[in-house]
């Protein structure tokens, strides 16, 4: 940690200090120098652009393509698609691998690490490697009624479910060792006054989760809405696709006017900035948690 | 950040906590106190779970394997026909993408190893130092990270467009006959992507580092200081030994990353001549027009093998760890 320097912290400004800010200031730039360019892209007219030439001094600086994008291309829609997508994926998979968490971390089975072995293992597994059949199979579920296409195929369902058994591999490995820091005692005291073991669960390991739990709910929040690959392939029709995947719609249609595709890909990465400004230390902490995540 | 959070996750779980009685296991007494009803909650609620994770990951894994040996233009299933290593021999024989994908998912994880990850871990040094504005640093480095590897494809394409491309624009590439086509020359295009991919990398590194770095005993600092040690010694002597389980970890993402590349070079030019990657080749089987599922597999399966020479050692030894504690 950090606190054992404080005592050195207010050294008078050294040479070698102040070139270390310049260095990481000049860095930090040329790092954003890439967002910073399609900022400046997507405020400009195509008009101004295709005639001047993209390196040139703007005439006009304006959100039009960012309002342009937003409407023509019915990006609320999308929006509302990934958070039918997003919401309750974050939230089954939390709740489902906080129980396998549980059961693995808090009780003494026989069937426990090859348990959570097989959840990390799966997790690890790149994303193409189960894709062929699992296309199959969701084509060969049918759910008439119950999802817009009839099958589970193209549905925000079939995203969900692929979501949380992927995701909840990283989850339920993270949340047991969690678990595993909290003290027996706890829910020994509990078991012998005769607390079901649901009720241990849900009142007492779950509530002294909630830091790690948020920290991952960040984390799978970012995964899930940045999702590109699962989307592409699963989901076939235009109108259910979720922003990201969107977005390459978007590109093939106006792939003329930059300046606007610009605007778009700006837009869909809105979300994501915010939860991560609001939330950076969660999600800093969610990352390093896991740092087994791929 | 708390301590757990700082050191890799399985040691965390080795270390008791200092308030439980060291190697306290959980008595054997304990199972017994169970009811009836309580075993059952339990084996729902492991088991709704592992159901679910099973038939869509690891079914699908093995699926994956058994129709590897097939061929099947999947309608219906009395079509599915046993061709042993046919698909395989045709893939490593005859199939022009296959060994540029092998090469270039190999080139993929080399670059991110040598030059963002060294350059993530140099940036979390020099963040590590205390200094003022560090959280403003590490936020820029850091952003490309939380954003959609499909939007970092278009962020990027803004920049190597043959057109309207910044670089182009700025060196005046952009006219006929003066062309650098970046995204549609098979000699450029992977090391433009690249160039995208470890502006990413580098973030995630950074952050790994830093988090491993706050873990390490300040007193090794102090104590090499007291020696006289330079900074640079104190670096390869001292503190570098001892991020040991981060570089591990670093290790695995970055094969990991290396092997799941895909939505950056889907975005770019579909994996066209020079871009060519498993992942893309196994997609382009179930997207493209050609559903060729015994054969996609294949491909699939090779991928696997590939990605299990790592995540099984990898876990192994965590969970040794683990058994140990």
């Amino acid at each position: 940690m950090s606190t054992s320097v404080v005592t050195k912290v207010r050294t008078p400004i050294r040479p070698a200090r102040i070139l270390l800010h310049v260095f990481l200031a000049g860095a930090a730039l040329a790092w954003l120098a890439p967002l910073l360019w399609a900022l400046y892209s997507a405020m400009r007219p195509y008009a101004e652009t295709s005639e001047k030439g993209y390196v040139s001094w703007p005439d006009t600086l304006n959100f039009d393509n960012f309002t342009n994008a937003f409407t023509q291309s019915d990006m609320s829609h999308y929006f509302v698609n990934t958070m039918i997508i997003a919401v309750p994926a974050v939230l089954v998979t939390l709740f489902l691998s906080s129980m396998v968490a549980f059961y693995v971390s808090r009780f003494d089975f026989r069937l426990n690490l090859a348990l959570l072995l097989v959840f990390t293992a799966g997790n690890l597994l790149p994303q193409q490697v189960i894709i062929t059949p699992l296309y199959r199979l969701y084509l060969l579920i049918d759910l008439p009624g119950i999802t817009m296409s009839g099958k589970l195929y193209d549905s925000a369902l079939g995203l969900v479910l692929i979501h949380v058994a992927f995701q909840s591999g990283f989850c339920a490995f993270v949340l047991s060792n969690y678990m595993r820091t909290l003290p027996h005692e706890l829910t020994e005291a509990a078991l012998v006054d005769g607390a079901s073991v649901w009720r241990q669960y849900w009142q007492i390991v779950l509530p002294l989760c909630r830091p790690a739990m948020a920290a991952l709910a960040t984390l799978l929040s970012i995964w899930i809405y940045n999702d590109f690959f699962w989307a592409l392939v699963l989901i076939s029709t235009g109108e259910n696709m979720p922003i990201t995947s969107a977005l390459n719609n978007l590109t093939g249609a106006y792939f003329t006017d930059p300046n606007l595709v610009a605007a778009g890909a700006l837009l869909t990465a809105i979300p994501t900035l915010i939860v991560y400004f609001v939330l950076q230390r969660q999600f800093v902490s969610g990352l390093t948690l896991g740092a087994n995540k791929g | 950040m708390t301590t757990e959070t700082t050191k890799e996750t399985p040691e965390a779980a080795a270390v008791p906590p200092s308030g439980a009685a060291p190697a306290k296991k959980v008595p054997q007494g304990h199972r017994r106190l169970l009811t009836r009803r309580d075993r059952l909650t339990l084996g729902l609620m492991a088991g709704l779970p592992t159901i679910l994770h099973i038939a869509l990951v690891w079914v699908t894994a093995l699926a994956s394997i058994a129709l590897a040996f097939t061929t099947w233009d999947g309608i219906g299933f009395d079509s599915i026909q046993w061709v042993g290593l046919q698909n395989f021999k045709e893939l490593f024989e005859q199939n022009p993408q296959f060994w540029p994908a092998v090469q270039h998912n190999v080139i993929w994880f080399v670059v991110l190893i040598v030059i963002p990850t060294p350059l993530g871990l140099f940036l979390a040094v020099q963040l590590d130092k205390n200094i003022r504005f560090s959280r403003v640093y590490q936020t820029a480095f850091f952003l490309p990270v939380v954003m959609s590897m499909a939007v970092i494809g278009f962020v990027w394409q803004l920049i190597y467009n043959p057109d309207t491309g910044l670089i182009n624009s700025i060196i005046g590439a952009n006219e006929p006959g003066k062309y650098i086509d970046w995204i549609g020359d098979p000699d450029l295009n992977l090391w433009a992507i690249l160039v995208a991919a470890s502006w990413r990398h580098a973030g995630y590194m950074m952050i790994l580092y830093l988090a491993g770095l706050k873990g390490v005993d300040p007193s090794l600092r102090e104590a090499s200081a007291l020696d006289g040690a330079s900074e640079w010694q104190t670096f390869k002597n001292v503190i570098f030994p001892t991020l040991r389980p981060t570089n591990t970890v670093v290790l695995v993402v970055t094969i990991i990353e290396a092997l799941r590349a895909f939505d950056l070079v889907f975005v770019f030019n579909k994996g066209a001549e020079g871009t060519e990657l498993l992942s893309i080749l196994v997609t382009n089987n179930i997207i493209g027009e050609s559903s060729r599922i015994g054969y996609g597999s294949a491909i699939a399966v090779v991928l696997l093998l590939i990605s299990l020479v790592v995540i099984i050692p990898y876990l192994v030894a965590t969970f040794r760890k683990e058994r140990r504690a």
